[in-house]
Order: structure tokens, then sequence, then C-alpha cells
């Protein structure tokens, strides 16, 4: 009996692995896409501004979950129909792992946009000009005045989506990606035990919630030190 | 296309959002009522109660949704004294397990949301409140409360939007709401694109409609804030 649910509790946090990965992969998706929106948004550039908030819009106004069935499944579907009607004999399907990294980076870039949105505008306009006054080229400004600045500012919000991405990636099991959510499913229907394995799958969730907080507050106080020699 | 799939399962839609609806709806009244005291306990003077309303909301919301709902849901039923109890005809209905999650889940959230409010409240207002010899519960239905309130409206429509955005889960234990219903007509059309794009646009208009409510109410509530950054 505890030989059982101890080689099942093995597979399951094995599975910690591929969850980590897609976590990890849909952040980096998330920063990039959340980035480029951002800029979007604030840029003069009027085309670029509707695009980016049409995206962000209709990004966080459906759920996670119906996000993802859309693209794993209404997506290939759609493009199958054009494919059929070009008379090309192929069909297109996308590994659930792409799908899950799709569905969650799209979701948290919208997220990251509004994240860093507010974070670039609320960098202090003098910082900028002065920038600019000492005649740094652009590419210097942004790496030594605005990405410093940006990283500080943003971090408290980077975090919170951060830990909503990490917990968000259990619905990638629903379409058959096997992370932790899915070989705990597995394990509760092998055994008549789902109790078990389901708090088993909650521990490792909060484990890496727990983890990410204290990470990031360590990470919150090293950006911090120039803040804090300045404030009186 | 197939929109004439869609067109002809209106009804069921209409049904599903109304289900859809009423989960969110039923789920905010009940965790309001129960966060707003605990916000309250979560900056309490004793450090005893502090810290468990603490583990609560940690525990809550350090763990996916989805896990919460099938321990609740497929979890309970490992345990012979539940299945022997007389709670056992509730606790085995979806619908019943669906509520019941979604309950203590967004009431985690709710709570830090209100804990965080009220932690803002200037001290001035509060030692006003006392000099002018209000009892202690005048002070916290004339000034914490309030002020705890509308100093939470941003974060706690947000948490509204993702409550509405959470009930599509209730669809994976069987609850036809609306992504429910969307994946029922997948199944019995063999089409995959339509119904999907349907669920979808039915939540983009119910968060808009819900988004735009709020800021109504935010600029009647909390604009008293606003001018005050100005």
């Amino acid at each position: 009996m505890t030989g059982m649910v101890a080689a099942f509790t093995a597979t399951i946090l094995a599975a910690g692995s591929t969850t980590l990965l897609l976590a990890v992969a849909s952040l980096v998706v998330a920063t990039i896409l959340g980035m480029g929106a951002a800029f979007a948004k604030l840029s003069g550039n009027r085309l670029l501004r509707t695009i980016a908030s049409a995206y962000t819009f209709v990004v966080r106004g459906i759920p996670d979950l119906v996000v993802m069935l859309l693209i794993y499944y209404s997506l290939p579907a759609l493009l199958n129909q054009w494919i059929d009607a070009m008379g090309i004999d192929a069909r297109v399907e996308f590994p659930p792992i792409v799908a899950g990294i799709a569905t969650l980076g799209l979701i948290f870039g919208a997220y990251m946009t509004e994240t860093f949105k507010t974070a670039l505008q609320n960098i202090p306009k003098g910082q900028i000009e002065a920038a600019i006054a000492y005649g740094l080229t652009r590419r210097r400004m942004f790496v030594c005045i605005i990405l410093p600045q940006l990283i500080r500012l943003a971090l408290p919000g980077f975090t919170n989506n951060w830990l909503v991405l990490a917990k968000a990636t259990a619905l990638v099991s629903l379409i058959g990606l096997q992370d932790v959510m899915f070989r705990a499913k597995g394990a509760a229907e092998a055994t008549g035990m789902p109790f078990t394995f389901y708090l088993i799958a909650a521990g490792f969730y909060l484990f890496v919630t727990v983890f990410s907080l204290i990470l990031l507050a360590l990470l919150a106080r090293r950006f911090e030190i120039g803040l804090r020699e300045l404030a009186p | 296309m197939n929109w004439d799939v869609i067109a002809e399962n209106l009804p069921l839609y209409a049904e599903g959002a109304k289900l859809t609806l009423l989960l969110a709806v039923v789920s905010l009244a009940l965790s309001f009522v129960l966060a707003v005291p605990l916000a309250f306990l979560r900056n309490g003077r004793v450090p005893a109660v502090r810290y468990a309303v603490l583990g609560y909301t940690l525990v809550f919301r350090g763990t996916p949704l989805l896990v919460q709902l099938f321990l609740v849901y497929f979890g309970l039923a490992q345990f012979e004294l539940i299945r022997a109890s007389v709670f056992w005809p509730w606790l085995s209905s979806p619908m019943v397990c669906v509520l019941l999650t979604f309950v203590l889940n967004t009431t985690a959230y709710s709570t830090e949301i209100f804990a965080g409010g009220l932690r803002h409240i200037p001290v001035g207002e509060i030692e006003a409140a006392r000099a002018y010899g209000m009892s202690r519960r005048a002070q916290a239905f004339r000034i914490l409360i309030p002020g705890m309130l509308t100093r939470s409206l941003p974060l706690y429509g947000n948490e509204m939007i993702m409550m509405l955005h959470a009930t599509a889960l209730a669809s994976t234990v069987t609850l036809l709401e609306t992504t429910g219903v969307a994946r029922r007509i997948t199944l019995n059309y063999y089409i995959q694109f339509e119904p999907y794009v349907t669920a979808a646009a039915i939540y983009l208009t119910l968060t808009f409609v819900l988004v735009s409510g709020f800021q109504l109410i935010q600029r009647r509530w909390a604009g008293y804030l606003e001018s005050r950054i100005g």
C-alpha cells in the first residue's frame, strides 16, 4: 500500500519538470509579447496602439480554459478547413506542449502588457530627458536608464503574473499534456485514492508558489538597493 | 462553416450563460460575506488568528483552482466516513462541489484584497473616529468597512472578473455552463471551431458589461480617493 503510494508519488513529482518547463517557456513568451505590446500601446503609431489594445482586451476577456480550447481545437480546425479548400491533402495538429505554451504565453502576455505599460509610465520623465541631454543613444538609454527602473517597477506585477501562470499550467492536463496534474489524475483513477494524489499535486504547486515568493522577495531587495539609498 | 448549428443551439447557450452568471454571482456573494470579517481577523490583534487566516489564504491562493475542485469533487469520495454521512447527497453533487470550491477559493483572494485595503486606511481617519467618541461598532461600519471596500475596488473588480472566468472550470465536472455547452456541441456535431468561438464571444460580452459597470461604481463610490491624488 505505502509502496504503491510512494511509486505513484514519484511519477507525479517526476512530471514536475514538464510543469516547470511549460511554465518557464510560457513566461518567456509572455514577457516578450508583453514588452512588445506595452511599447506598442505607448507608441505614437495609432495602428500599433489599436492592435495592442484589441489583443489585451480580447485575451483578458476570455477564460484561460476557453483560450486553450480555442488554440488546441478551434485553430487547427479552421486551418484544416482552409487547407481542404485549397485542395491540399494535409492535416494540421498541435502537440499539447506547443498549444500549452502558446495559450499561456498569449494570455499572460496580455497581463504582462499592463504590468510593463504601467511601469514604463511610472519612470520619471526627467530620467529620460536627462539621458537625451547626455547624448545617450536609444539603445544605451534603454539598457542603462529604462531597463533597470522598469525591472524594479514591474517586479511586483511580474511576480504576481508568474504565480498565477504557474498555477494556470494545471489546465494543460485537460488537453492531455503529461504534467503534474495529469499524472495525479492517472494515479487517482488507478488506485481509487483521489484525495491522496490530488493533495500531493496541490503540495507541489504550493511548494512552487512559496519558493517563488521567497526568491522574488530576495530579487526585489536587490533591485531596490538604489532606491533605498536615495530615500531620505 | 456551420453557424446554423450554433443558431439552432442558441437556447442551450442561453441556459449555459445563465448558469455561468449564477455560479459567479452566488460564489461572489457568499465569499463577500465571509471575506469582510476574515479581513479584520487577518489584521487583528491575536497572532494565532492572524496566522490561521494567512495559512488559509496562502494554501488556497498557492494551489490551482482545478486541483482544489478535483480534491473536493473526486477526492472526498475516498473517505468512507464522508460517504456514510448525511452530507453525502450534497457533497456528491457537482453543483455543490463547484460552489463550495469557488467560495473557498475566491474568499481567500478577497480576504487578502480587503485586508490590504484595511491596512491602507490613514491612521488619522481612525483617530478622528475615536475623537468623535464612536463606538467600535460605529467605527467599523462607518469608517473601516467603507474605507476598506472603496480602497479595494480596483483589485476586487479584477477578482470578480477572475471568478467569472473561473466558472469555466465547472465544465470539467460535468456542469453545462457556457464552456460545458460548447464542449457538448463540439462532441455532438463534430465541429471544433464555431462552438468555442461562440463561448468566447459570450464571455467577452459578460466581461465587457462587468468592467463597464465596475467603472461606473468606482467613479460613484471611490471617486473621492482619485481627487485626492490629483
